[in-house]
């Protein structure tokens, strides 16, 4: 429907990434006793940065969704079918 | 439970997102298909990810999670051979007629292909429960939100006394649903499904991770675990040998069949996101790249489940008076699941047989506090928000379309502008959401009667996909026929199970309420089961003798509705990973290998 999914998509996720990769590095460390002594925040943080701009990045440059290319086909509808 | 401003900042960002998708889109509505069909316009990936989203509301995640510490691994059944299976049936044979006869809705199909009373049958009964189960899901919020005492601390700030937490909670998450769906209908629901997948995701993956290496993997569980939770099919010969309490055939029949083919196969929530789709091979696809994902969700959703079984038990020791009389250890409850506290007497509850009842619905939400730390947290919490909303959003997108083309365009008002249905399918998302907290509220006051309802849908529900598979495949089919076997289904299945019971259950809502108790199961799950074989079989039989008896339709009003009346939809011009059909044969194939692995 003309917005690119994509972009809420990676907008969320760079959003969400750089808080959480912000929170690890800057936060206090002593709260990832729970988490077995890893820093959560900043590892998952990254990923999800990385996500958000691959995200980002194809719906910037990617190619639109190899769907509407057969929406795109003409011809007639596969189904002949009962039309309102 | 302590948040921080990070988790809050996280969740703000979250719900920014979600109504920012709604402003965007509200200027691409213009007519009642862009409202209530996304225009027919949306690629199948994303289709495919809505589709299992819709789905992916607190009973998914909330529920498997408690499966999963109750039964173990065997609940990947509902996955494994319920959705998956149904979920290849539908976008590779029955897609062609629900995209291709252009209906706008699945009770329009049964209008297109039998008759009226049909239609008006189905979406009566789906209406009224879409609006409970809105409202229902929007009541598990709200009392999740309560048990993890999220809201406490800000509300203690604002000095705004603490029962008002219920309220807001319901008050917010009817707002935000409203919000999003008003402005920009289906294609809005659609796209914020989308993100709530990749949020739940993102929000569950790392505590699946952590779970895992902190109870040394997949090996290190099956030793802290009795055997029988971490095994699928083992014991599934007899009843008695399983966790689920229902034997092999009960279990592909009942669950593998009859109730995930109904629910994947008829039931409008998802396939309405299929109807979105913008041609019909990508509406065919839409279920198909939806397994994908879905065939993966049980350890996502079941593991954790598991995990939290399997955690040593953390609840402090009751001390002081108490602590001369023995308590059993069960009291403290198992793994990090409390027990079940009676609102009354404040105490554990206690089965007839004296064991404590655990409160398996905090499984996923306890996991959440024991590894997250905040920050994350707020990522998880905001996960689980998500997809309670997911669920409601599903269901209100479902019943603003029902009520709009089934019910008020043919009942009510039918040929008025095109406008005036759209301007109807804003206002029925308005009443829709207003009777689904009614609905919520009503289920804190009365909650037999939210589970008598459930049982009623449970009834109507079971006998659906005999109904659709010989419409679809059986050209002799009549909508008398149909309606008759709807009927009687549905009577089949309340018969039997007022005349069951399930093992250790008194009579009531339970079953049995016809006064005798013909036969008993051993456990609910089997008599749910059978009561769903029972349902389809009669809709079966009945619809055919009765479509015998009665006059059959025209072969020409039927093209595109039947299968043998219809051509096969061309799939020269797809890539190889693009055609239904291998995309079928993967995804069966992988579900099979996942059901040797964990057999």
């Amino acid at each position: 429907m003309g917005l690119d999914i994509r972009l809420p998509i990676g907008g969320l996720f760079i959003a969400i990434g750089l808080l959480l990769t912000l929170y690890g590095i800057f936060g206090d460390s002593s709260i990832y006793q729970r988490s077995l002594g890893i820093n959560v925040n900043l590892g998952w943080g990254v990923v999800l940065l990385a996500f958000g701009l691959i995200m980002a990045a194809l719906a910037r440059w990617g190619k639109p969704g190899k769907a509407s290319e057969d929406a795109a086909r003409p011809g007639p509808s596969p189904l002949s079918g009962k039309r309102h | 439970m302590n948040l921080t401003s990070i988790d809050w900042i996280i969740m703000l960002v979250y719900f920014a997102f979600v109504l920012g998708i709604g402003f965007v889109l509200k200027r691409r509505v213009k007519t009642s298909t862009d409202f209530f069909l996304a225009g027919r316009a949306i690629p199948a990936w994303v289709c495919g990810l809505a589709f299992i989203s819709a789905n992916l509301g607190a009973q998914e995640v909330i529920g498997m999670a408690a499966s999963g510490a109750k039964y173990g691994i065997s609940t990947s059944h509902f996955y494994w051979i319920g959705a998956i299976p149904a979920m290849v049936f539908v976008g590779i044979f029955m897609m062609p007629f629900y995209y291709g006869s252009r209906a706008r809705s699945v009770p329009e199909y049964l209008r297109l292909r039998f008759d009226e009373k049909t239609r008006g049958l189905n979406a009566i009964s789906f209406a009224t429960m879409t609006v409970f189960s809105s409202g229902i899901s929007m009541y598990a919020m709200a009392r999740l939100i309560q048990t993890l005492h999220l809201l406490d601390a800000p509300f203690q700030r604002m000095s705004i006394p603490a029962q008002w937490i219920f309220h807001a909670s319901i008050i917010f998450s009817a707002g935000i649903v409203l919000g999003y769906i008003f402005l920009g209908g289906l294609s809005s629901a659609i796209y914020n499904e989308v993100l709530q997948f990749f949020l739940i995701v993102a929000g569950f993956l790392p505590l699946v991770w952590l779970g895992l290496k902190n109870v040394g993997g997949w090996h290190g569980l099956t030793q802290k675990l009795p055997a029988g939770y971490t095994h699928s099919w083992v014991g599934m010969a007899s009843p008695h040998t399983n966790r689920l309490g229902v034997e092999w055939f009960g279990l592909v029949m009942g669950l593998g069949f009859v109730l995930s083919f109904g629910y994947w196969c008829t039931d409008f929530l998802v396939v309405q996101r299929a109807m979105a789709a913008d041609s019909m091979s990508a509406a065919r696809r839409t279920p198909l790249i939806a397994a994908i994902p879905k065939m993966f969700f049980p350890f996502l959703v079941i593991l954790p489940g598991l995990i939290a079984i399997a955690l040593p038990n953390s609840a402090p020791q009751t001390s002081g008076a108490s602590a001369s009389i023995a308590q059993p250890a069960e009291s403290r409850g198992a793994g990090i699941i409390p027990p079940k506290m009676d609102a009354n007497t404040g105490l554990p509850r206690v089965d007839k047989d004296g064991n404590v009842v655990l409160d398996y619905d905090l499984a996923i939400p306890n996991m959440l506090l024991h590894y997250f730390p905040t920050g994350i947290l707020g990522l998880g919490l905001t996960a689980l928000l998500a997809s309670f909303m997911s669920g409601m959003a599903g269901n209100v997108t479902a019943f603003n379309t029902v009520w709009t083309y089934d019910i008020y365009q043919s009942y009510i008002r039918p040929n008025a502008s095109d406008a005036h249905y759209l301007m109807m399918g804003r206002l029925a998302t308005v009443f829709g959401i207003a009777l689904s907290v009614v609905a919520a509220y009503a289920a804190t006051r009365f909650n037999n009667i939210m589970d008598m309802l459930q049982l009623v849908f449970a009834f109507v529900n079971a006998p659906l996909f005999a109904t659709f598979l010989l419409g679809m495949f059986w050209k002799r089919a009549t909508g008398h026929g149909a309606f008759l076997g709807l009927i009687s289904g549905t009577t089949a299945a309340a018969l039997h199970h007022g005349l069951t019971l399930p093992a250790g259950a008194v009579a009531g809502i339970k079953g049995g309420w016809l006064g005798a108790v013909v036969h008993q199961y051993p456990s609910e799950m089997a008599q749910n089961f059978w009561t769903a074989i029972w349902a389809w079989s009669t809709c079966f039989v009945v619809t055919i003798l009765i479509s015998l008896l009665t006059k059959p339709r025209e072969e020409r009003e039927l093209v595109g509705l039947v299968y043998s009346l219809t051509g096969r939809p061309s799939e020269e011009y797809l890539r190889w990973y693009q055609r239904p059909v291998v995309l079928g044969a993967i995804v069966i194939a992988t579900s099979v290998f996942l059901n040797l692995v964990f057999w």
